[in-house]
């Protein structure tokens, strides 16, 4: 049984194409990254998929529920799907422990108490623990996205969905959000992760997906993709990447 | 090891310190001169003391203020009841205007045309017309006290106000604060609830408290429909004694109301900049 599987996916912005029939499959524990230049539809895709975006055409089945069904809930879905974004989007009036608390208490409806310890322990597991009352915009960028993670990890999602979690943050901070990020593939959990640290995508992808032009242009195993790219396309992709020093 | 201050910042800080004396002075003087200025103009002219025979007469000023005294306490109810009322009625109004629902397509119109009216609207009319009007009608399960349709009044014009200020808060909080809590599984109202209002309040609360401000010094205006307020006590002194002085005592004491509320905007405006660390050498 897959656990996330795409079918045939379009998305356009007005007369624009930007997804063209994207298939995937994602198993149980399987981490995914998408790499691809700006505009490629890496966001898109993600977006698609936790249904803030609607889509033109295509099937998304997560954990053998059809979530493109026109009477499907999207609340609902949702909140079995974590997302994390590159720009964080902490609720800045709230504490991070209430932050964290929030989806589960509100959502799911679990009591404050039990979501407060449940919360505590993610924080502390990931040393955290000393930030739990402090408010977002005292915390470094990198304590932000991690504390962003863990809100979304706090409900026991089916799928994460990590959309470029680093590009905002400095190499240090970069460092402590792809620590946590490995440590939550140990933890076995789905990942759909779009990113640019090429070094970050050898080291955790199952697989890797090469989008452009809103199209998977190649996929497969991560170490041989890179060493041998058969499209032109990702030839000139890791090329960038090895000039700028990201590869 | 205890960090010993540099020659440079040292030099700096008594620089700064002789700019700010610097500073003082200049402010006491011109502060000197032009306050004589306007002693020399205000003395010089013709019917000086006549003016202040009529407005700031010490005798008048202690007999009308018992009585002034006693009117203010109706403002100072009618104040709270309506300030209670165009909070409630603002946030509503906001609400069904940042509202997406077709189903609430109606309420979105009826907010719309409802606050382009009650702005443009002068409260003196919107006093005429409820006070006047409303009895004129003769329905009889329609309230006809002055008092309360004075406090309909203030409530119909302010919440336009106050709507749009929450509006504008509302819009003014980042949509991705919006999609964020939505990717969480929250529904429309509970993002609205827990997420938007809370940053949006935040946001507009001193302007909020301008508005509040400025309600509590209308809440005068009520007189011209007889109610016996501080404004209505104070031309009632004057027409007796054929002395102004009641109606500056009045105005003292609205002032002396309103300065807490200003002074607790000022207060909070600047907690918000240093909660965000907007304070620094610039």
């Amino acid at each position: 049984m897959n656990q996330l599987s795409v079918r045939n996916l379009r998305k356009s912005f007005g007369d624009e194409l930007v997804l063209r029939d994207i298939s995937f499959e994602l198993q149980p524990h399987q981490v995914t990254v998408v790499i691809g230049a700006s505009g490629s539809g890496k966001s898109t895709l993600m977006r698609c998929i936790n249904l803030l975006e609607e889509i033109d055409d295509g099937q998304i089945i997560l954990a053998n529920e059809d979530i493109t069904a026109p009477d499907i809930n999207p609340d609902v879905v949702r909140a079995k799907i974590g997302s994390v974004f590159q720009s964080f989007n902490l609720f800045s009036h709230l504490t991070v422990l209430q932050n964290i608390t929030l989806a589960s208490r509100k959502v799911h409806g679990v009591k404050r108490e039990i979501a407060e310890d449940q919360a505590m322990e993610l924080l502390s597991r990931f040393g955290l623990e000393a930030k739990a009352r402090s408010y977002p915009d005292l915390l470094s960028g990198g304590q932000q996205q991690r504390v962003a993670i863990l809100r979304a990890l706090i409900t026991k999602p089916q799928l994460l969905l990590l959309d470029e979690v680093t590009s905002a943050l400095d190499p240090i901070l970069i460092a402590e959000v792809l620590t946590l990020i490995a440590e939550l593939k140990a933890e076995g959990h789905t990942m759909l992760i779009s990113t640019h640290e090429m070094g970050f995508a050898l080291k955790v992808a199952d697989e890797l997906i090469f989008l452009q032009h809103g199209e998977i242009a190649e996929r497969g195993n991560p170490h041989e993709l890179l060493a041998d790219p058969q499209s032109e396309g990702l030839r000139a992709f890791l090329a960038a990447m090895r000039e700028a020093g990201r590869l | 090891m205890t960090y010993q201050p540099s020659p440079l910042r040292i030099a700096r800080e008594s620089a700064k310190r002789r700019a700010t004396v610097r500073s003082r002075l200049i402010a006491a003087l011109s502060t000197f001169f032009l306050a004589t200025a306007l002693l020399v103009i205000l003395t010089s002219a013709s019917g000086f003391h006549k003016v202040t025979g009529a407005f700031f007469n010490w005798h008048h000023a202690r007999l009308s203020f018992p009585q002034v005294l006693n009117g203010l306490w109706l403002n100072l109810r009618v104040m709270v009841i309506a300030e209670i009322c165009v909070l409630i009625l603002g946030l509503l109004i906001a609400l069904a205007r940042t509202s997406v629902s077709p189903l609430l397509y109606p309420v979105r119109l009826a907010a719309t045309i409802y606050t382009d009216i009650f702005r443009g609207l002068p409260l003196l009319l919107v006093l005429l017309l409820v006070g006047f009007g409303i009895p004129g009608l003769g329905i009889s399960w329609l309230p006809s006290s002055t008092l309360l349709l004075g406090i309909v009044s203030l409530i119909l014009t302010y919440s336009a106000y106050v709507a749009e200020v929450i509006r504008a808060g509302i819009e003014a909080v980042h949509p991705a604060q919006r999609m964020a809590a939505r990717a969480l599984g929250l529904t429309t109202a509970q993002t609205q609830r827990t997420v938007i209002l809370p940053q949006a309040l935040r946001k507009v609360a001193p302007p909020l408290l301008n508005d509040l401000v400025s309600l509590q010094k209308d809440s005068g205006l009520i007189s011209v429909l007889g109610a016996i307020d501080a404004i209505r006590q104070a031309r009632i002194y004057s027409s007796m004694t054929f002395n102004f002085t009641s109606y500056v005592v009045a105005g003292a004491l609205f002032v002396a109301l309103t300065i807490p509320l200003t002074r607790f905007t000022d207060w909070l405006t600047r907690r918000q900049d240093l909660a965000r660390n907007l304070r620094g050498q610039w």
